[in-house]
């Protein structure tokens, strides 16, 4: 399953190790890539481990706003 | 908790940090002033708090740790007002920033503008208005004045005047007619067209250089890398060391310090906001710049290599002349075209053109061809075996030029090119076509020229004579004529070792192969051609040549916007330490300033988006570009 996630502004660098280490520990997620100037996260992942929820969960965790998924 | 949005905490905080500092000054250290000490804190301080545990998680320190850690000693030292002021300070300022931030990315939320968001089409008879991922490939889409056009896709009927500043950077309108392409975001300013929808949705080029453009800014610069890697060292860095600082001094006060004015903000932030204004200018310009890493590289370039056909020349040769020998001139010209229509070259649609204008509708077919690349064709025609081609491919067969060396000559000195027709080993006449050189080339050669670049040539498979011609007539350096596919990457090669950097610049339709082996492939009139803009590492949307220099001078603005970034926030860092050691600078000081330092960092860079706007800027960029 691919995905993109429009996230509110990033506007630290390291928000965006953040994310990428959240999204490396998180089970089921094969590929990823935050993306900081564009605010966006491409993901791809198995549908049968873990759900679009979840990753948005996690990622409003770290005190981001998912805008738009698609 | 109820969530309150990031503006209703920023005006919170300030109400309760300003009446904190009233009630410190008006009656001092009292528990009610304390009180809203606290509270400040906890409004601003919350979320970075809940940041700094939530990365910890993945272990991830970073700076909101840094803060959490020298409030929480303020605090417990009974520093509250620090605690206070630091925690607003940084929320402010992470709130200001994002403001300015979202400035420097502003050239791509205008780009994002510019996307259709409605589509008329014809279905069922009836005209029909849907959004513009729901049209189908072969649809019928119409277009009135005002409206944007949706869809890639061909003129079937009508005639118009488009706006094609969303794709191109051109903002003068274009006349289009039946069978033109036309490109989805540009504009029909005057007009009416029926359009058959080629390419919809994701796959139309506006939408594909939105996604490159955005992924481009996201391609990191070599100098971000680095710092990245620095910053992942560096911070848990600096809790090590306040802490031996700590350990050594027993002063909790300046160990605290230490923590908040280490953060490496300014610096982290001062390479991908330069970039990301850069790379923005750039596509508000017509000139998509693919990645941090490639802006750097433009400007340090030392040849330019430029292909003849297509680039420098406008690439659609026209014949010139028709010269039979033995044979009906019309008879000549027709076999010609028939043996051309097997090729792609530009040279063959020129003879091509010539033909159905000349003759009008001609008969014949190929019964077999076969190209020689760099050489021309050799194709059967109604039995019979004829040769298309250059000296190369005749004189290698067999054919004896010597009789039409005179011809052949004068032509070449007149820059033009001439195509010889072979039958038997006797040729049957001469077909010269000329290619007409870019109004703006010779202005381009001269200002790369004055920006530095130390050598500009010219690479093409014509011949020596023709192309010494155009070399002659723009200025340029060299040039190197004759050239298979192949040579043109030998040739690179040999530039890369003699001089150093070097671009090649094409129009990606036959020199793929050159694009992808230069330090740098430039693509120029990239829209709609979807292997150049793949390829290279730079496209120039239009076909205005002239915008290369605009592109090799922001790269060079833009290096130079981040060098300035670099340089100031080490410069603050540096300072703001220096402050702390001799205890001129407190907590909430060096907050304050810190913060400031990565808003003018990040101001420094929306300045790079009117880089070009009014030439202004250009004289500046041509003393720090070196």
């Amino acid at each position: 399953m691919k995905k993109t996630y429009q996230l509110d502004t990033l506007t630290c660098p390291s928000c965006t190790m953040k994310l990428e280490g959240m999204l490396k520990k998180t089970e089921g997620v094969k590929e990823y890539e935050v993306l900081f100037n564009s605010s966006k996260i491409k993901l791809e992942y198995d549908e049968n481990i873990v759900d679009s929820e979840t990753i948005k969960n996690n990622i409003a965790k770290l005190g981001f706003e998912v805008l738009k998924e698609k | 908790m109820p969530k309150i949005s990031k503006k209703h905490r920023v005006i919170l905080a300030t109400l309760l940090v300003v009446t904190a500092f009233v009630l410190k000054e008006i009656s001092g250290y009292s528990p009610i002033t304390i009180i809203f000490m606290l509270a400040t804190a906890i409004v601003a301080g919350l979320p970075i708090f809940k940041n700094a545990f939530a990365a910890l998680k993945y272990r991830i320190v970073g700076i909101d740790a840094l803060v959490t850690i020298a409030v929480t000693g303020a605090l417990f030292i009974g520093e509250y007002w620090e605690a206070a002021a630091v925690t607003y300070l940084f929320m402010l300022g992470d709130y200001l920033e994002s403001r300015t931030i979202e400035k420097t990315r502003s050239s791509i939320k205008a780009l994002l503008d510019l996307a259709p968001d409605t589509a008329r089409v014809i279905r069922e008879g009836m005209e029909i208005q849907i959004d513009p991922e729901d049209v189908l490939e072969g649809e019928t889409v119409i277009v009135k004045p005002g409206e944007k056009v949706s869809v890639d896709g061909t003129i079937v009927e009508g005639n118009a005047y488009i706006n094609q500043a969303a794709i191109t950077g051109e903002s003068l309108p274009i006349p289009k007619a039946e069978d033109d392409q036309v490109f989805s975001g540009t504009i029909l300013e005057s007009g009416y067209l029926k359009i058959r929808a080629d390419r919809v949705g994701d796959d139309t080029t506006f939408a594909r250089i939105l996604e490159m453009v955005e992924e481009a800014q996201d391609k990191k610069a070599k100098t971000q890398k680095f710092l990245e890697k620095f910053s992942r060292y560096y911070t848990p860095g600096i809790i090590v060391l306040s802490a031996m600082l700590y350990l050594f001094t027993r002063d909790l006060v300046l160990s605290l310090t230490l923590l908040v004015i280490a953060c490496p903000g300014a610096l982290v932030i001062s390479t991908p906001v330069s970039i990301v204004a850069g790379i923005g200018n750039g596509a508000k310009h017509g000139v998509l710049v693919k990645g941090g890493e490639i802006m750097e590289k433009l400007g340090k370039l030392e040849v330019l290599a430029f292909d003849k056909t297509g680039t420098l020349t406008i690439g659609k040769p026209v014949v010139t002349e028709v010269i039979a020998m033995g044979i009906e001139e019309d008879e000549l010209l027709r076999i010609a075209a028939i043996g051309e229509s097997y090729s792609e070259h530009p040279l063959g649609r020129a003879v091509i053109n010539h033909a159905k204008e000349k003759l009008g509708e001609y008969k014949g077919t190929v019964d077999e061809a076969e190209i020689i690349t760099g050489h021309g064709i050799r194709a059967r025609i109604e039995g019979k075996e004829y040769l298309l081609g250059n000296r190369k491919l005749l004189s290698e067969n067999g054919y004896d030029l010597k009789e039409v060396e005179e011809i052949l000559q004068n032509e070449e000195n007149k820059g033009q090119t001439a195509i010889m027709v072979g039958f038997d080993r006797r040729i049957l006449g001469i077909i010269a076509i000329a290619d007409v050189v870019r109004e703006d080339a010779k202005l381009l050669i001269q200002n790369i020229k004055s920006l530095g670049i130390k050598k500009v040539v010219m690479l093409t498979g014509d011949n020596e004579r023709a192309a010494g011609a155009i070399a002659q007539e723009l200025g340029l350096d060299d040039y190197y004529a004759e050239l298979l596919p192949q040579d043109k990457v030998r040739v690179l090669m040999e530039l890369q070792e003699k001089y150093g950097p070097t671009g090649m610049v094409g129009d990606g339709v036959n020199d793929a192969p050159a694009l992808a082996s230069a330090d740098l492939g430039i693509a120029i009139g990239g829209a709609g051609k979807d292997v150049a803009m793949e390829t290279a590492d730079v496209v120039l949307m239009s076909e205005e040549i002239r915008k290369l220099s605009h592109a090799i001078g922001l790269s060079r603005a833009t290096v130079a916007n981040m060098k300035q970034n670099i340089y100031f926030a080490i410069g603050v860092a540096a300072l703001l330490l220096m402050g702390v050691l001799v205890k001129t600078v407190n907590l909430s000081f060096g907050m304050l300033v810190h913060e400031i330092s990565v808003l003018l960092v990040i101001i420094n860079a929306v300045r790079l988006l009117a880089y070009g706007d009014k030439g202004r800027t250009r004289k500046k960029v041509l003393q720090t570009g070196e």
